[in-house]
C-alpha cells in the first residue's frame, strides 16, 4: 500500500494492510507535527509534493526495503497540504516474521523517504515560515535570516 | 517547480528557450539566468526529467517534463541520493 493524499491518514488501516498470519511482528511509525522547533512555536506544517514522482519514489523505497531486509509487507502513507500540530503526516508500517527486520526496516524507511522522495515541508511559526532543509539556499545578503536559521540549526533534530 | 523554487520564481511553471541538444544542466543555467534569486550560485540545482533524477549532462528531448527539485527534509544531498 502506497498512499499520497491531502486527506487525514488512518494509521489503523495502513497497519492492517501489512498484517498477515506469516508475520509475527508489525512496526508502525507515525510522523506527527511537533509544536516547536529550535525554541520557536510551530503552528502548523505544510507539505508540498511532486505527486507523480513522489509516488514513484515511495514505491522505490518500499521495493528497496523488501529487497534489503528480505521482507514482503511494507506500507507507506504520506499526507500533503496543511497538517496541524499533533496530526499525522507520515505512516510507515512494516511487518515481518520476526521483530528485528520490522524495527530496522521501519527506521530505514523513514531515512530513505526523507532523502529521495520529492515532498517538501514548510514550518509555520507565529511570525513567519521556512522551507525545511533549504538553509543552503540563503543568499549572503539575507544575513539576518541566516543568523536566525543558524541558531535553529544548532538545536537537536528529532525523528519528525 | 515546487516549494522554495516555486515561491522564489513566483510561478510553478517557467519558460526558457534552449537550442536543440541542450542538457539538464543547460536548462538550470538558463533558468538561473532568468531567475537569479532562485538559488545562490554555489548551490547545485537538482533536476528531475520525466519524474526521475537526472545528471546535468543528460540531454533533453522535446516533450520531456523537467522539474527543479529543492532540497527535501532528510538533509542528504539529493545528488548522492540519486546515485544510490
Amino acid at each position: 500500500m502506497i498512499i499520497l493524499t491531502d486527506e487525514p491518514l488512518d494509521a489503523a488501516a495502513v497497519t492492517d494492510s501489512v498484517r498477515r498470519d506469516g508475520n509475527g511482528a508489525v512496526v508502525t511509525f507515525l510522523g506527527t507535527t511537533r509544536d516547536n522547533f529550535g525554541g520557536k512555536t510551530v503552528t502548523r506544517l505544510e507539505y508540498e509534493a511532486y505527486d507523480a514522482m513522489a509516488v514513484k519514489k515511495l514505491q522505490e523505497v518500499r521495493d528497496s526495503l523488501c529487497r534489503d531486509y528480505g521482507i514482503a509487507d511494507v506500507a507507506i502513507a504520506h499526507r500533503t497540504g496543511r497538517v496541524d500540530v499533533g496530526h499525522i503526516s507520515l505512516i510507515v508500517a512494516v511487518a515481518s516474521p520476526h521483530r528485528r527486520e520490522a524495527f530496522e526496516a521501519c527506521h530505514e524507511a523513514v531515512n530513505r523517504i526523507k532523502t529521495i522522495v520529492p515532498i517538501w515541508k514548510k514550518e509555520w511559526f507565529a511570525d513567519g515560515s521556512r522551507w525545511v532543509a533549504c538553509e543552503d539556499h540563503e543568499f549572503a545578503d539575507e544575513a539576518e535570516h541566516t543568523h536566525a536559521h543558524a541558531e535553529r540549526h544548532a538545536a537537536p533534530v528529532g525523528d519528525d | 517547480m515546487f516549494a522554495l523554487y516555486r515561491e522564489r520564481a513566483g510561478s510553478a511553471l517557467v519558460s526558457v528557450e534552449l537550442p536543440e541538444g541542450s542538457t539538464a544542466g543547460d536548462l538550470t543555467a538558463a533558468v538561473r539566468a532568468e531567475y537569479p534569486r532562485l538559488a545562490p550560485p554555489e548551490v547545485r540545482i537538482v533536476v528531475a526529467v520525466n519524474a526521475e533524477y537526472a545528471d546535468d549532462d543528460q540531454p533533453l528531448c522535446p516533450g520531456d517534463e523537467v522539474c527543479l527539485i529543492p532540497p527535501v527534509s532528510g538533509g542528504m544531498p539529493m545528488r548522492e541520493a540519486a546515485r544510490r
